[in-house]
């Protein structure tokens, strides 16, 4: 699947906007970016492995959120995007 | 400000809302080069330079969408490394890392030791530079921590200090807890809060809850610790195990940042604030105090500053020294503004201004 990377991360991801993996959860999917660039997870996820508060993932348009979570099953063509939340207001 | 080429004999380095920013001099600090945004949008907390390796800056980095972390430069802000294993508490904790309020080098044997304080209430050791970060346990395990109830600002564990002359020995103080020190590099840890009041709690003066809001050691004399905190500023000379209160002569008790002469012994740089429910200068007059004797008088040091009417103050970090001859002193504001001395807090100018608000002040001396 295709994982695009929000502006903000990118500085961790050598400027890399979209980063192809392969990886059968969003869990797998975000275990296998931090082997790619350590340390990135943790901007995603806190300590009780949850998303952020202020974090924000999308597979296909569908917050997991509203789903099964980081244990939301991804397909070889899905499209997952990490959003920040609009701070503010 | 000058904006051509200065040699970079002193650098002073800005943690604020919006980023870090660098601001370089020669040694005569007349004319100022400013570097940065760094780290732009993530609030910066803290930032230190290491000593031990003449080159590393590190970073307490508090984005609000990602979370905590500690960064770390080693070409003065060009470009910074992340960690690859920030400070997190052990999920099993139920606690989150909410902030990282300070950074401290280890000691000089240790070069590729670095401590983190955190909200809420805990020590992270990284024994590779900043990659990766442990906590430690036994102070997060002390009894008394079912017991701590934090502050308006939290439980930040905001100063780290370490002894050089005792390198096992070291003291943290927390928000709203106290100080406590360690004889064992943090094996085990004591609270050190004796004579320390808290007018805010039932018990005036209780083993613990007494809200430190900065803690630093003499240069000179190691067994003498002075802090600022919110009931007064104090100082110890028994290293931590009694404290003399030293508020006599200083418009107010309430403060937050405080800053030592680095080469003399019992000099010393405070900033009294009206108190803790009205947070600007006291007397509504920016100034630094200074003292000479370990806090026995107190001299206003304000000649080049607002004398009334500033509605301002500055955070916990927000007042630095540098190394030079005569040394030069910075006080951040929460508005933005910098102010200098070149003569060690005689006479104040404003060398940079409309920065976001200044988290912190700290400085790096190239000699």
């Amino acid at each position: 699947m295709t994982v695009n990377i929000p502006v903000a991360l990118r500085q961790y991801t050598q400027n890399q906007s979209d980063l192809q993996v392969d990886a059968s959860t969003v869990q797998e999917m975000l275990q296998k970016l931090d082997a790619l660039f350590p340390g990135l997870k943790a901007f995603i996820l806190d300590e009780g492995s949850g998303l952020r508060r202020y974090v924000n993932v999308f597979v296909n348009g569908k917050d997991i959120r509203s789903g099964d979570g980081i244990t939301t099953k991804l397909k070889e063509r899905d499209q997952v995007r990490i959003v920040p939340a609009v701070a503010g207001g | 400000m000058a904006s051509k080429k200065v040699k970079a004999d002193v650098n002073v380095l800005l943690g604020t809302r919006k980023g870090a920013f660098i601001l370089q001099s020669d040694r005569r600090r007349k004319a100022w080069k400013m570097k940065g945004p760094f780290l732009q949008s993530s609030p910066v907390f803290h930032m230190v330079f290491d000593t031990r390796d003449g080159k590393t800056i590190y970073a307490a980095v508090n984005s609000g969408h990602f979370g905590p972390t500690v960064q770390r430069s080693r070409n003065f802000g060009k470009t910074w490394e992340n960690a690859e294993k920030p400070p997190r508490f052990a999920e099993s904790s139920g606690l989150k890392v909410e902030n990282v309020w300070h950074v401290e080098p280890g000691l000089a044997d240790e070069p590729d030791t670095v401590y983190a304080g955190v909200a809420p209430g805990a020590l992270f050791r990284s024994g590779d530079g900043g990659s990766s970060w442990e906590m430690n346990q036994n102070l997060n395990n002390h009894p008394s921590r079912a017991e701590w109830q934090p502050g308006a600002g939290g439980l930040c564990l905001h100063s780290i200090v370490l002894d050089p002359s005792r390198p096992k020995r070291m003291y943290v103080g927390i928000s709203a807890v106290g100080v406590f020190k360690s004889e064992d590099a943090g094996e085990t840890w004591n609270v050190k809060n004796k004579n320390v009041r808290a007018d805010f709690a039932p018990v005036k003066y209780p083993e613990f809850g007494q809200c430190v809001h900065k803690l630093v050691m003499d240069p000179k004399k190691p067994d003498s610790l002075y802090q600022q905190n919110h009931c007064g500023v104090y100082r110890s000379e028994d290293a931590a195990e009694s404290w003399v209160e030293i508020s006599k002569g200083l418009p107010s008790t309430f403060g937050f940042p405080m800053a030592t002469h680095p080469h003399e012994s019992e000099r010393f740089y405070v900033m009294p604030e009206e108190g803790d429910f009205f947070r600007v200068m006291a007397n509504k007059e920016f100034a630094v105090y200074e003292t000479e004797n370990a806090g026995r008088t107190w001299k206003k040091r304000n000649k080049g500053m607002p004398k009334e009417k500033a509605y301002v103050g500055c955070y916990r970090e927000g007042l630095a020294t540098d190394r030079l001859d005569p040394v030069g002193v910075y006080a951040g504001t929460r508005m933005g503004h910098l102010f200098h001395s070149a003569d060690e807090g005689k006479s104040w100018r404003l060398i940079a201004q409309w920065l976001p608000p200044i988290y912190s002040v700290s400085t790096a001396t190239i000699t």
